[in-house]
């Protein structure tokens, strides 16, 4: 965990009149348990937390205020942002043309983007240096820590710095003594980079414990085993290094998660930043990653210590190894001696911050840093889903969990580590236009209006998007055994089918149209329509599938999908909040997503790849006002949004009978339908999917193709015959042993089960009583022309009729009670029964249906 | 002595009758899952296939059990569930969700006790269920969590089926199909229903994801095996305490189902109803005459059972009331005579009324036109006249229309029963015209 950090003024403030608060000139920052104070100046270059621990946003303090409008945070900074390579979008990243700098940022020129900051997200600062285009960046960094700016970015085009903001940048570096000091001060602790992979394993290790290590929490005795482990591991290397690059890693891994996400719960909760210090209570989030630290919490205090070693060493490269082993030592020797530090360190008082910079001094930290940029990139496409999947994992894991896996043999430990240094790397990447910046804007706007914006998205204190699943069975499931087991398997509709035979047309079709509006960068709108059944869903999954495939290998723009169903919501207007949701994470309610979706899609440049919606069983979408089909329907006509939506109904003139004009005409003229599958296509789909098993007679598939292509050529219907179909086989044939072809016979007989009426049967089963009854309303219907009757008059001819039969004479309530019998069976439509003698009956029957049924006997 | 012996067989014998009672109570009431199966073998074997492939190849399915009341749906799947849950390799591995279409009246309800039921609510941690939609994602990101061959089957029962084809949008079945329709938690999902027209109540795009497999409950058995289900209900079970009185018992049981009075009896019922609720009715009535003093059912107790099933419970009605009453409900059947089946109005009734007091009556007294009216409101109450339409406050209530619940037949047969019924009234009941 990281140390409580309290933010205050310092020197007078400078009022501005015009803007009605305060501003600054410097601020300091005050580690709890420590006495020295970090400043910061306006001007300086600062990181600000970020979703990326291991990268923390880059940018310029321009301005400290105090900002009286907003109660709960009142201390804001403006900064000039910068941006480095793993956060431009990686489908713009070629656009660089040559390899990045390791330490390379860009100014970020883009006015859109909110540069109104919370001042308590300043970690500390940073050394930047410009460099004029003709100069080369330094490969041989001595001092890892700096940053170098060359270009400038603009969401569009890396180009070089103006000669005025180079100047500029160039006076800051020179203002700095202190950065100016620690870039000539390079030490040499910096090993080769060509250290072996195992190197780089046990490395992991280390890093893994002594991020755990170097977290401020000082109470429980330290584990030595993992500590031993550890000094064995590196026994090879000075010790000197090895320290620092334990202590380099402790950042990455726990504190500046923990802190980030702090961060965004300070960002997304005003409530929070009612605590004078402005820091973060443990989120029930946050629980796992301390407690995976757990053994070295407690020598957190330690920390600085560490960190003032470090800082010898930067100053002093011969420091005698002797020494810091000594100090490493003592560290565990005794967990908590937070007083001492300060005395030997008076300059150093951010932990991270320091953290940070020692990071920066490892060729080893910049390798990882190169993999987890790799790591980044690949899955910016993931973006808020990762962060969804991280906080699971953390409410998931149970603490037994974490607290095992300290005591993980030394073998299992990179697994972990690796897995958790994903978790580390998975969030956002500082996109503009993505979640990140959505909520940059987001506190912009509460600034204004506090209790307008549903700062909801990221909170970790609860886990909104902790979806649980089904607890998973105990006993595997078993695997088919016999040849019709093995069809039946492949007959089920859940089965994916490697292709989908005989939709290839429309296939090409949606193919073309989606792939035409990603390259063109333009939006635009595509109706489906087919009867149930045909296909049509099944066909756009297998277009997206064949699109991020292409997109995989740089054929298209990678763009991102989300589907919605008309059945799965409950009301239209949810379908702005489950499209929220899939695009950025953000809960809100349907009217607050609605603008936060027209304000993605209608303004400019707020989206950087196209995304492709699939709007399925579009018809229930249907309101009075039409509003959620027109905005459907209106966003992708804009330019910006970049949107293709894709949408399926059943029925192929939706757009003229239900919609508006103004619906219709947005939604175009790109149509398509899906006819019902003929009989061949249904047969070449069975064959298809029963490829090389010989479970069915060629007579039987096509006998139950022709079937149902003439009832309805709903390809469900054919594939769940034929699944009846090999049940009804293997329990005929079961007496012999062997489970032979399933024939014709047995699939009429699944036909028949599945479509026969039932009316018949219920009839010739129904009692004696019923039959008569029902003999008594046709008698009666005959009697008056007329297809409805009372059931008194029903009565009076069934009384006639029993007489007749020499059946005992019915009463009123056994009558009633038969009458009912039947009405529940739907054999009989009847009224309430409370209308008594005067309900009224019809048969729901043909009438020659029931005396055919009642002729058999 | 032998007075004290007979004393304490007869305290055993009361002992044994009570026991008796007991089981063939809890055999008729509650669906005791001991009781056998009649002529289901086809369509249980069928059911429990599909239950077990569900639950051990993780095989999504969906069936309909269609058959009327009391055809034994509810026992068929219960049976199917317990020798399922007897699989050692099932009984941990499977989930079941008991849904019931008069319990669960809309989607929400449905979806908060599907949560509940399969335990999802501890997961969520401190939040409390949310609106409608969220649990609605949240129950589909469950189930779309899992798959085939890792994730624990759920099985679905949902009770009276065709009430949940009645939710708006029917958004509850299309998903629980969809789901068994797709790869995801495999699912399988169980309708009772005792509509025949089931399908037809389905949406398209619902009707397409359902497998159309149905499994039909239809009584289809005749008079003998009827009897022999009659035999088997009343058998006292090898396991009874008493041997002796058991032998003695089932022994009276095989007389019973021999007896030919009490084969007329079976035969009647059997041929109003072959629900075998209707059965357990009789049964029971006739289970309640049996005594210490009178340890076995005889054929009188059947009968008399029988006779109380068939009772027409309006006549009993009219047996009950006064001869004011009786002779109101005369008058209107007269009126009903008159107009053919016209509604009429209580001044219509009480000027009919006035002319049988006028002119013929001896025995009733004249009573005022209140006291008419009191008692023409007591059969409105008691339902056995109904108003057109709904009374209005300030309709008068002499003129508001009505009309007669009971057949002529049925007052006809109730006057012959009537108690101490004035020899006029039934002259006049037999007669409009007989006062003239």
């Amino acid at each position: 965990m990281k140390s409580r950090q309290t933010y205050s003024w310092v020197g007078r403030p400078l009022l501005d009149p015009k803007l009605h608060h305060q501003t600054y000139r410097e601020m300091s920052v005050k580690v709890e348990g420590c006495s020295t104070e970090l400043h910061i100046h306006v001007g300086q270059f600062v990181l600000v937390e970020g979703n990326d621990d291991e990268n923390p946003y880059v940018a310029k303090l321009v301005e400290l205020f105090e900002d009286g409008s907003e109660p709960r945070s009142r201390k804001r900074a403006r900064v000039q942002w910068f941006i480095r390579f793993c956060e431009v979008p990686v489908c713009k990243q070629h656009l660089l043309g040559r390899k990045p700098a390791a330490q390379e940022i860009f100014w970020y020129d883009y006015p859109a983007c909110d540069s109104n900051i919370n001042a308590e997200t300043i970690i500390g600062p940073v050394q930047v240096v410009a460099l004029a285009p003709d100069e080369v960046i330094p490969t041989d960094l001595k001092n890892e820590k700096t940053l170098f700016v060359k270009l400038s970015w603009n969401e569009k085009k890396f180009s070089p710095l103006s000669p005025e903001l180079f100047a500029q940048l160039e006076k800051l570096q020179e203002g700095s003594p202190r950065c100016q000091k620690s870039v000539e001060a390079k030490t040499k602790n910096i090993e080769s980079p060509s250290c072996t992979t195992a190197e780089r394993a046990v490395k992991r290790v280390e890093s893994r414990h002594s991020s755990s290590k170097s977290r401020p929490a000082p109470t429980h005795p330290v584990t030595p085993r993992a500590r031993k482990r550890l000094e064995l591991s590196s026994s090879p290397r000075t010790p000197n290094t090895r320290i620092s690059r334990q202590t380099s890693w402790a950042s990455p891994d726990s504190p500046r998660r923990t802190k980030r996400k702090a961060a965004l719960s300070e960002i997304t909760s005003p409530s929070k930043r009612s605590q004078p210090d402005g820091l973060q209570t443990p989120s029930p989030a946050r629980k796992a990653p301390e407690k995976t630290g757990e053994i070295q919490r407690r020598s957190c205090a330690k920390d600085d210590k560490k960190v003032s070693a470090e800082r010898h060493m930067t100053l002093r490269p011969r420091v005698p190894a002797l020494k810091t082993t000594v100090l490493s030592e003592e560290r565990r020797l005794t967990p908590t001696r937070g007083g001492r530090r300060s005395s030997m360190v008076p300059s150093v008082i951010l932990i991270p911050e320091n953290i940070r910079k020692r990071e920066a001094e490892e060729p080893e930290a910049q390798d990882e840093a190169v993999s987890s940029r790799h790591h980044t990139s690949r899955k910016s496409s993931l973006l808020t889903l990762n962060q969804i999947k991280q906080q699971l994992r953390f409410l998931g894991k149970s603490e037994s969990d974490s607290e095992d896996e300290e005591f993980l043999p030394a073998a299992e430990i990179p697994d972990s580590s690796s897995e958790e240094e994903e978790d580390s790397t998975s969030p956002l990447p500082r996109t503009p236009s993505g979640a990140s910046r959505n909520l940059r804007s987001s506190t912009k706007l509460s600034l204004q209006t506090p209790s307008k914006t549903p700062k909801k998205t990221p909170k970790p204190r609860t886990p909104h998007h902790a979806t649980p699943r089904i607890r998973s069975r105990n006993l595997a499931a078993q695997e088919p055994a016999s040849m019709l087991e093995e069809a039946r398997l492949r007959l089920h509709v859940s089965a994916v089918p490697e292709s989908l035979p005989c939709r290839e047309q429309e296939f090409q079709d949606i193919y073309n149209f989606v792939e035409s509006k990603l390259l063109d960068q333009t939006g635009g709108c595509m109706y489906i329509s087919g009867v149930p059944g045909t296909g049509k869903t099944a066909t756009v999954h297998e277009v997206i599938r064949g699109l991020q495939q292409a997109a995989q290998a740089n054929d298209v723009p990678p763009f991102q999908y989300i589907e919605v169903n008309g059945m799965k919501l409950t009301e239209p207007h949810q379908v702005y909040v489950q499209i929220l949701q899939k695009l950025t994470g953000q809960k809100a309610t349907a009217i607050h997503a609605a603008e936060l979706l027209a304000k993605r899609f209608r303004t400019q440049g707020s989206s950087q790849e196209t995304t492709v919606l699939l709007v399925d069983e579009l018809d229930l979408l249907w309101t009075q006002k039409q509003d959620v089909m027109y905005n459907l329907f209106d966003w992708p006509t804009h330019k910006e949004a970049r949107l293709v939506v894709l949408t399926i109904a059943n029925t192929m003139d939706l757009p003229e009978r239900i919609m508006m004009n103004r619906v219709s005409s947005r939604l175009g003229l790109t149509r398509m339908s899906f006819q019902p599958y003929t009989h061949s296509q249904l047969q070449q789909i069975l064959g298809s999917r029963l490829k090389h098993l010989r479970a069915f007679e060629d007579d039987a598939i096509q006998f139950v193709a022709r079937k149902v292509a003439a009832l309805s050529g709903d390809a469900r219907r054919c594939l769940d015959i034929c699944r009846r179909a090999t049940d009804i086989c293997e329990f005929s044939c079961q007496k012999p042993g062997s489970p032979g072809l399933v024939t014709v016979a047995h699939l009429l007989e699944a036909v028949d089960e599945m479509f026969s009426s039932s009316y018949i049967t219920a009839i010739k089963n129904s009692s004696v009583l019923e039959q008569s009854f029902l003999r008594a309303i046709l008698a009666e219907f005959r009697r008056s022309g007329l297809e409805e009757a009372t059931f008194q008059q029903v009565y009076s001819q069934h009384v006639a009729l029993c007489r007749m039969e020499g059946l005992p004479y019915p009463t009123m309530t056994e009558t009633m009670a038969v009458c009912c019998q039947l009405g529940s069976c739907r054999l009989l439509l009847v009224e309430p029964s409370r209308n008594d003698l005067l309900l009224r009956v019809r048969l729901n029957v043909s009438q020659d249906a029931v005396l055919y049924a009642l002729k058999e006997e | 002595m032998s007075s004290r012996k007979l004393k304490s067989n007869n305290l055993k014998h009361s002992e044994c009758l009570s026991q008796v009672q007991r089981i063939l109570r809890e055999r008729f009431c509650h669906q005791s899952l001991h009781s056998n199966l009649f002529g289901v073998q086809v369509q249980y074997k069928h059911l429990i296939e599909l239950l077990k492939r569900t639950a051990i190849y993780g095989e999504s399915n969906s069936v309909l059990i269609i058959g009327p009341r009391g055809s034994g749906k509810t026992m068929l799947i219960n049976h199917a569930l317990k020798e399922l849950m007897e699989v050692e390799e099932v009984s941990e591995n499977v989930l079941q969700v008991h849904l019931n279409g008069l319990l669960q009246i809309n989607d929400n309800i449905a979806l908060k006790e599907i949560t509940r039921q399969l335990n999802l609510e501890n997961v969520v941690g401190d939040k409390v269920f949310g609106s409608f939609a969220e649990n609605l994602s949240f129950l589909l990101e469950a189930l779309k969590k899992g798959d085939r061959t890792s994730s624990c089957p759920v099985i679905f029962i949902l009770d009276e089926f065709d009430l949940f084809a009645h939710h708006k949008n029917q958004t509850l079945l299309y998903n629980l199909f969809d789901i068994s329709q797709s790869a995801q938690t495999p699912v399988a999902v169980v309708g009772l229903t005792c509509r025949l027209d089931i399908l037809e109540l389905l949406e398209k795009r619902v009707k397409s994801r359902f497998s159309h497999r149905q499994i039909h409950l239809m009584n289809s058995f005749g008079f003998p095996q009827y009897l022999k289900i009659f035999k088997e209900q009343l058998s006292l079970p090898a396991e009874f305490p008493d041997k002796l009185f058991a032998e003695k018992w089932n022994e009276n049981v095989q007389c019973l189902s021999e007896d030919r009075s009490v084969r007329e009896v079976l035969q009647k019922h059997f041929n109003v109803s072959k629900n075998l609720r209707s059965l357990h009715m009789l049964l029971m009535l006739a289970l309640n005459r049996v005594t210490s003093s009178h340890p076995f059912m005889t054929a009188a107790d059947l009968m008399e059972a029988n006779q109380l099933c068939s009772m027409d419970s309006k006549a009993n009605i009219v047996h009950g009331l006064s001869v004011l009453e009786i002779c109101l409900i005369i008058a209107m059947k007269h009126l009903n005579d008159i107009y053919e089946e016209e509604p009429f109005n209580f001044q219509m009734v009480y000027n009919e009324f006035q002319k049988f007091v006028q002119r013929k009556a001896h025995s009733v007294y004249n009573f005022e036109k209140p006291v008419v009216m009191k008692a023409f409101e007591h059969l409105q109450q008691l339902e056995l006249i109904r108003p057109m339409e709904r009374t209005s406050v300030n309709a008068q209530r002499e003129y508001q229309l009505m009309k007669l619940l009971l057949d002529s037949t049925q007052i006809m047969n109730a006057l012959q029963k009537y108690p101490n019924c004035p020899t006029d009234v039934r002259q006049w009941a037999t007669s409009s015209l007989s006062w003239l």
